[in-house]
């Protein structure tokens, strides 16, 4: 297993080399080292490969005028872009890549200016990866596992194999990536290039039945959203559909064996974790999916106001374009009046300074009880507050995380989010019963509240129970352990400066409760038979007041 | 340059083309916004689109494709009258565009190097009379929203900064596409747009295995595929141009007015917006067919793309805003 991995990603790179426009590129899933030196030496491009710096400029990618060099020289110097010829491309630290620069690339890719694109993906959780918008143009995951066997550049022989037509050929990569649920078209696209290119490489002009198996085993298991339905007459009403025209009936029965060959072939090469992740299959797919966007919009530097004159230092940052536009139009003037100078002649009323206006966005974090009987319901009218009040969530700029404690521990149901779409997913079943480990809750709630705090965003906790602590941080039952645990988080979280909020559902309010919001220096409501109307409406009330 | 896909091989996806054929019938309807999954050719629609439409005739040089010398801005200093004819502009607005470019700004390169103060044209100015397309317009910075959705409304782009006072015309389709699991449109934005399609990839085997076969074949010989589509795109073509001069002479009676307004009344969309898209939607649809009223079946038809993006949310709702647009068209227009 890890040994083919190797060769399959040496082949993949070769069938990259061969046709880099159709194929798009590979990404690298691999930490630095040397194996991955290896793997991209093996990678022999036709084209100059730019590496591209995450942080590079319109400038640079595009082109445009260079500044520097219009200065220098006293006429305008049009600086050319990375890719005005088309040229291949390396993107270190993919998984850093962020949403607007994949677009740019993602549009590049799709003039074919970047022959091949080389994305380096040193992600260590699933949900570091790659941009979707690039990996959806990208053919090839590359991901060896395991020690580089010495001969792992060494091809093998031509896999020998019935010729396959072009059109049974796209029919069944198009079936295949079906079945295994990879909704965009690109892939077997994709898969069919690579089965043409893999052809090429023997020195074929025709397709045969093992280049279609290994463009499917290299293209499709990364995508895979779903495993095929075991034995679906899937076989026998593709028979029925296959044109009469087909001349011999053995080559309909290799097909039909094919199919569920490609099916094993790409089965066993899905990655480690996927069948786990398959059967939640719905939240699957968005883990994959938020990621980047969500990070950008939270770390927001403030929108940019116009720059202003103004003098540096003290923290001021200069505006350099603002101070050369400002300075451009007196030039003429200047020099007139300095012959002597051939520079550019700034004076100090042409510095501007670059000025932001912040605005952070809120996070409400609720920490939810789902202890004892009335679990499910409070479970569900938290969920519902959490639905309405992001429905208005744009107007109001918030963000909101769902924690829910039971048991022994404290989950993080919702990771902090603006979709309604990602929360409906990830909120559809949700477990209780138990005891009340409110300590775990709040302890949950307080680093997920300073974690969003260093990415600029102004977090309040909300805390809905109806009832006393009872399990202690160490997973202990016990009030008077649970209690000091609660009431120790408590003091941390008003050192931290959060705001909190707790919310009592009981039918009769609890001190207890009402003495720990005292201790957390925030707001207590007491809300018996609360639903999801009332609490969507007092949170709001108490955060907006 | 290979040419673009061809719009009329574009397999299925009946609403995002019909949405795109109507926006080019009458601009004013607004955008199109296209909301789905990757890979299910909302890019390749939309640029086969421009290549499909019949080209503006401009004055030469003008930066803001002006179609008489009068309607020059003053600051693009064009001597000129003559004219010529260009393609429909489509102008990519990509995600981490600074406002410097989609508004325009100061020359620098004429400011440096001649010591004028000129203004050089940003994308909204190239977009004039043609097409801002928006690849992840869910991941479009505030600020470039804002922007967008005051020259969206009032067809006028206003500069004013580094001592530059400008403006010139930007009236322009938009086209937005994105993916919502990844974030939602601010409904400010959503009301901008005319009309909305979710598209999904096709569930349907025999159609996916269309799409490939016809990408296949375009991306190995472009030109013949094209060829081959050129009589189709021509008839989209010609039926566009045919259906921009019957557009004035459509009728619309009180009954399909009061069919508009109640339908927007029993979904409780929000302001005017919507019954003005719908009609200007259902006028654009008949003059395409080559009717002389509307009907109900031309609301029936453009209400979903019209209205299901203005409903107010209702989060506890699961069914989709289609479906919901649907069930009450179903009910009112029975």
């Amino acid at each position: 297993m890890t040994e083919r991995s190797w060769h399959h990603a040496y082949l993949a790179l070769q069938l990259l080399a061969i046709d880099p426009v159709h194929l798009g590129g590979a990404v690298i899933r691999m930490r630095a080292q040397p194996a991955r030196d290896a793997v991209l030496a093996a990678y022999e491009a036709t084209v100059p490969m730019r590496k591209i710096p995450l942080n590079i400029t319109d400038e640079q990618l595009f082109g445009g005028v260079d500044l520097a060099a219009t200065l220098a020289a006293g006429h305008v110097v049009r600086g050319q872009g990375l890719f005005a010829e088309p040229n291949g491309a390396i993107l270190p630290m993919a998984e850093r890549c962020p949403p607007d620069l994949a677009a740019k690339l993602a549009q590049l890719m799709d003039q074919s200016l970047i022959k091949g694109l080389l994305a380096i993906d040193e992600g260590i959780e699933a949900a570091e990866a790659v941009p979707d918008s690039l990996f959806d143009r990208i053919a090839f995951c590359i991901a060896p596992e395991g020690r580089m066997p010495a001969d792992w550049t060494v091809l093998a022989q031509d896999p020998s194999g019935p010729k396959v037509p072009n059109k049974q050929a796209i029919q069944q990569l198009s079936e295949l990536a079906a079945r295994f649920g990879i909704a965009s078209l690109r892939a077997p696209l994709f898969a069919l290039q690579a089965a043409r290119a893999h052809a090429l490489l023997y020195g074929r002009a025709h397709l045969t039945a093992p280049d279609i198996e290994i463009a499917a085993t290299l293209v499709y298991p990364q995508r895979a959203t779903q495993l095929p339905e075991a034995e679906e007459e899937q076989g026998s009403d593709d028979a029925a559909h296959q044109e009469p025209d087909q001349t011999q009936n053995e080559t309909k029965e290799r097909t039909m064996l094919d199919t569920d060959m490609l099916i094993d072939a790409v089965r066993t090469l899905l990655p480690a974790g996927m069948i786990e992740r398959l059967g939640r299959s719905k939240t699957a797919h968005a883990a994959k999916g938020n990621g980047a966007g969500r990070k950008t919009r939270s770390n927001r530097r403030g929108r940019p106001l116009p720059s202003r004159p103004g003098k540096l230092g003290g923290g001021a940052r200069i505006d350099l374009i603002g101070t050369l536009r400002a300075a451009a139009p007196w030039q003429p003037i200047r020099r007139k009046t300095q012959p002597g100078r051939k520079e550019l002649i700034i004076r100090p009323s042409d510095i501007r300074v670059r000025r932001y206006h912040q605005h952070s966005d809120r996070l409400l974090i609720f920490s939810v009880d789902a202890s004892g009987s009335a679990a499910m319901a409070r479970l569900g009218e938290a969920k519902g507050a959490i639905e309405m009040l992001l429905a208005d969530a744009y107007a109001s700029r918030d963000h909101v995380a769902l924690i829910s404690f039971r048991g022994t521990k404290a989950d993080t149901l919702l990771n902090p989010t603006r979709s309604l779409v990602q929360t409906k997913r990830q909120l559809a079943g949700l477990p209780g019963g138990g005891g009340t480990p409110l300590a775990a809750g709040l302890q949950s709630a307080m680093q997920l509240a300073a974690q969003s705090q260093s990415h600029g965003m102004t977090p309040t906790i909300i805390v809905l129970t109806d009832g006393r602590a009872n399990v202690a941080l160490d997973g202990t039952p016990g009030r008077g352990a649970a209690t000091q645990d609660a009431t120790a988080i408590a003091q941390a979280i008003r050192a931290q400066g959060t705001d909190a909020l707790i919310i009592d559902t009981g039918n009769r309010p609890e001190p207890a409760l009402r003495d720990l919001s005292g201790t957390l220096a925030g707001t207590y409501i007491a809300l018996p038979r609360a639903d999801a109307a009332r609490v969507s409406a007092a949170v709001g009330a108490a955060v907006r007041a | 340059m290979t040419p673009p896909f061809p719009f009329s091989a574009i397999v299925g996806q009946e609403d995002m083309k019909l949405a795109m054929i109507l926006t080019a019938i009458d601009p004013g309807i607004g955008g199109v916004l296209v909301f789905g999954d990757r890979g299910t050719g909302k890019s390749t629609a939309v640029r086969a689109l421009a290549a499909l439409l019949p080209p503006i005739t401009a004055v030469d040089g003008c930066p803001v494709n002006a179609a008489t010398a009068a309607e020059c801005p003053e600051w693009a200093g064009i001597k000129t009258d003559a004219t010529s004819q260009r393609p429909t502009p489509v102008v990519d607005l990509p995600l981490g565009v600074t406002e410097d470019r989609v508004v325009g700004a100061l020359d620098i390169e004429r400011a440096l190097t001649r010591g004028e103060k000129t203004f050089e044209p940003g994308l909204l100015a190239r977009a004039n009379r043609g097409y801002l397309y928006i690849d992840e317009v869910n991941l479009l910075e505030d600020h470039i929203v804002d922007l967008l959705l005051d020259v969206a409304q009032s067809g006028e782009n206003v500069v004013e900064r580094e001592g530059l006072s400008i403006r010139h015309a930007a009236r322009f389709v938009l086209v937005g596409s994105g993916n919502p699991e990844e974030g939602e449109l601010r409904p400010q934005l959503l009301d901008r747009f005319g009309l909305s399609v979710e598209v999904r990839s096709p569930q349907d085997v025999a159609q996916r295995i269309e799409v490939i076969r016809r990408r296949d074949a375009y991306e190995r010989r472009p030109e013949q595929f094209v060829n081959r589509h050129a009589n189709k795109d021509a008839a989209i073509r010609e039926m566009i141009v045919q259906a921009r001069e019957a557009l004035d002479d459509i009728q619309s009676n009180d009954e399909i007015l009061i069919d508009c307004a109640e339908l927007c009344l029993a979904l409780g969309s929000d302001g005017l917006r919507g019954e003005l898209t719908l009609l200007r939607a259902a006028r654009a649809l008949a003059a395409s067919e080559g009717a002389s009223a509307i009907t109900r079946a031309h609301l029936r038809r453009v209400a979903p793309l019209a209205l299901s993006h203005r409903l107010r949310r209702d989060p506890l709702d699961e069914a989709g805003s289609a479906t919901r647009v649907s069930r009450t068209v179903e009910t009112v227009l029975a």
